[in-house]
């Protein structure tokens, strides 16, 4: 009784710590001080200086092979669509980028330009079971088609809602949203195809580090024009791309109550408590067990058995 | 079969025939010792057959189309809700009713309660076909179900709350069906298989209980990946895990009980004599155990606003919800199982225990579903998935009762050969009892 028991202990035990030491690996990616991507590249998106020409648009659309529109890219028609109780236009799996227009009170409508914001700490990312999605030291969030499985648990996490999925397709579905142009440009030191075709000079690329000392000396410069707020500095722990506006966020959708750390310390509560159920549960539970079976004669497994035989005939 | 039972037909429950006093074979086990057309005919008698047999002929038609032209095509295909009522209620209701594997192979087997013994076998096929489902039901939301496997051979994400999900899943339910292959064994007659799985029992048990804290906790920590959409009431960075994993285990001895109320109404004829007796002795057990854990799951409920300041969110009409998922969902079961239990009256008990189902389908729902993009709009999931959801708990409910039919869950199954048998029952001074069982078998093929 007593060796086996011992025996069962350890075996039990060691297989916890191998689990354990398994997640606690896994942890240590996602924590520590993190400083972000020192090379990173960045977006400035200056909201006051759109026309709503959806020129980005186009441009993504012709960069990225996606099918034509219903609608033509130069049709404003567009801006008054409303999908789902009011809501508007989304980032889907045939186009990456989407302008929207918001009228104003006083003065003419603002436009704002949404697209994957590159997070440093990508939601998506450090939710994600099958490391789909990688975070290049260009500062751009991709995603590995290969080894998607199809659960959407990075669209449940991100917190800005871009990431679509391919459900018209059967056979194999994917993730679709913005890659930053990755793979034909921003590898190469170029920026991405909607900067390139802007008409209003609205995004302005180069090192996040940079793009965030821009922001600021544009506002300190037109305090009059811009609120006091670069949107994405720390949000969600800081994203890629990061918006200057003229009116306050939350009257163009932007969602001013999110978080500033990264999604992924909202699970670190619960991750961090893993090793510990692992390592503690085999032994108390042994414990227990020990204690309220013993001095039982039936306590050897072997005569529970005879138990059930005798309870029968 | 219960006219069968009454006309005197035994269902096989040894290994031997008793009218021709030879051993069954396997085909014979599966009809339950009936003749292809008796078992036949008394399937057509069963209301729940023809019921089942409309829904899966409308069911499997809306599976096929949906592997044939995608999940677009079933479901509503939002980006903004990523999930339905496959993960909705397929995962998030179904892992925590079947908690009841855990629970009881830990009262048994560690805790060393023996007069739960009677009602651990059900409790732990509650536990296996809950989880056996709820992968069925993310068969049928994956994008890529062929891709099932990644998380565990081709690519590890092991920073993620769900790879953690996905494994701990994946094994338990081995461990699972280990645990219950006891049953399988005894059916099949493979002695030694069953001392084996004998001697690991306690090793099951403890992976049993350390997989089972975390994949129910961690099932409540996939939420806290979505701090902006989950309304706060519903969201608590710290405590969702301990919510799920502690309402998990009212959830799944409320199930428990539900499950063996529908068995012995339905299917009584197939329960030992021995497992109807002990049954509400264990029922009001089962429901002292889960008034605990409501209460608990209550007080924490409660520090869990307080921890986070929401008392005013219970002023809105999302905190009125609210208060109704935990008056009707948590103290509304309290009371009546309290009332049940106090009084003995084991009819109450039960009544407690589906209200408080109820209440866990309520309170998952809510999360993933109602209060999700609770800032955004609502969505009501599409026909044709509401279609396939049912489809496959109807396919839970037939594969759960051709079990029950066929294996000693919720009858023992009776080992010895039959020589020992009439020796036993000759020492016993009951004359005749075999004698009148293999008259009366042989009545049954009058019965057509």
């Amino acid at each position: 009784m007593e060796k086996i028991t011992r025996r069962k202990f350890i075996s039990v035990s060691l297989g916890g710590a191998a689990a354990g030491a398994f997640v606690l690996s896994g942890k240590a990616q996602g924590a520590g001080n993190f400083t972000g991507y020192p090379e990173g590249m960045g977006v400035l998106v200056d909201l006051t200086r759109c026309i709503g020409c959806r020129t980005c648009e186009a441009a993504c659309n012709r960069e990225q092979g996606l099918p034509e529109p219903a609608l033509p890219f130069d049709d404003t028609s567009v801006f008054d669509q409303e999908f789902h109780g009011g809501q508007k236009r989304r980032t889907d799996e045939n186009a990456f980028t989407v302008v929207n227009r918001y009228d104003q009170a006083e003065g003419g409508p603002v436009y704002r330009k949404i697209q994957c914001n590159h997070c440093n700490e990508p939601a998506c990312l450090t939710s994600c079971f099958v490391n789909a999605y990688t975070k290049t030291k260009e500062g751009a969030v991709i995603y590995n088609s290969k080894v998607c499985v199809g659960c959407r648990m990075c669209m449940t996490a991100c917190p800005f809602r871009i990431p679509a999925y391919a459900y018209s397709s059967a056979t194999n579905p994917v993730i679709r949203k913005c890659i930053f142009c990755y793979d034909t440009r921003l590898k190469y030191g170029k920026p991405p195809a909607c900067i390139d075709a802007c008409p209003q000079g609205v995004l302005t690329f180069g090192h996040r580090k940079n793009l965030v000392k821009i922001a600021h000396e544009r506002i300190r410069a037109n305090s009059d024009l811009y609120v006091d707020y670069v949107y994405g500095e720390d949000e969600v722990g800081g994203t890629a791309w990061m918006y200057l506006s003229g009116v306050p966020f939350e009257e163009v959708d932007f969602d001013v109550t999110m978080q500033k750390k990264p999604i992924l310390n909202n699970a670190q509560d619960f991750l961090s408590q893993v090793p510990m159920v692992l390592a503690i549960w085999p032994a108390l539970f042994l414990g227990f067990h020990r204690l309220s079976t013993r001095g039982e004669e039936d306590g050897d497994e072997n005569s529970n058995l005879s138990n059930r035989e005798e309870s029968q005939s | 079969m219960r006219s069968l039972v009454n006309n005197g037909y035994q269902p096989v429950d040894s290994p031997v025939d008793e009218g021709t006093k030879r051993h069954w074979g396997f085909v014979e086990k599966l009809l339950l010792g009936l003749t292809p057309r008796e078992y036949l005919s008394q399937a057509m008698k069963n209301p729940l057959n023809w019921v089942l047999g409309v829904l899966f002929a409308v069911g499997f038609p809306v599976i096929i189309y949906r592997f044939v032209f995608g999940l677009g095509a079933v479901t509503h295909s939002s980006n903004d809700y990523p999930w339905g009522l496959f993960l909705g209620f397929g995962l998030f209701v179904m892992v925590p009713l079947s908690a009841s594997g855990f629970l009881l192979g830990t009262t048994v087997e560690l805790f060393g309660r023996k007069d739960f013994k009677p009602i651990e076998r059900l409790g732990l096929l509650n536990g296996l076909l809950g989880y056996f489902f709820a992968v069925i039901y993310l068969l049928m939301d994956l994008g890529q179900p062929w891709r099932l496997p990644y998380p565990m051979v081709v690519a590890w994400g092991t920073a993620a709350v769900l790879f953690l999900v996905g494994w701990h899943v994946a094994v338990y339910l081995t461990v699972q069906i280990v645990e219950v292959s006891e049953a399988f064994f005894e059916w099949v007659h493979w002695p030694m298989a069953k001392i084996f799985i004998k001697r690991i029992t306690i090793g099951l048990t403890i992976a049993g209980i350390i997989l089972s804290t975390l994949h129910q906790g961690a099932l409540g920590a996939l939420f806290t990946y979505a701090p902006s959409k989950v309304h706060p009431l519903w969201y608590s960075q710290e405590f969702l895990w301990i919510f799920f994993f502690t309402s998990s285990i009212y959830a799944g001895l409320c199930m428990l009980i539900a499950v063996s109320t529908v068995v012995k109404k339905t299917m009584a004829w197939r329960c030992s004599d021995e497992w109807l007796k002990k049954l509400d002795s264990q029922t009001i057990g089962l429901a002292r155990g889960a008034s605990m854990a409501l209460i608990t799951y209550f007080v924490i409920k409660v520090v869990g606003i307080a921890h986070d300041n929401e008392w005013a969110y219970l002023a809105t009409g999302w905190g009125q919800w609210y208060i109704l998922e935990l008056a009707v969902g948590v103290i509304l079961p309290l009371v009546v199982l309290g009332y049940g239990i106090r009084s003995e009256r084991v009819g109450i008990v039960r009544l407690g225990a589906f209200i408080a189902v109820a209440g866990i389908v309520l309170n998952r729902l809510n999360t993933a579903l109602v209060t999700f993009n609770w800032n955004l709009y609502p969505e009501i999931p599409h026909l044709l998935e509401t279609i396939i959801a049912v489809t496959v708990f109807g396919l839970y409910i037939a594969t759960y009762r051709f079990i029950l039919y066929r294996l000693p869950i919720v009858y023992a199954w009776n080992p010895l050969p039959l020589e020992v048998r009439e020796k036993a029952t000759e020492t016993a001074a009951v004359p005749g009892t075999l004698g009148q069982h293999s008259a009366a078998f042989s009545d049954v093929s009058l019965l057509d």
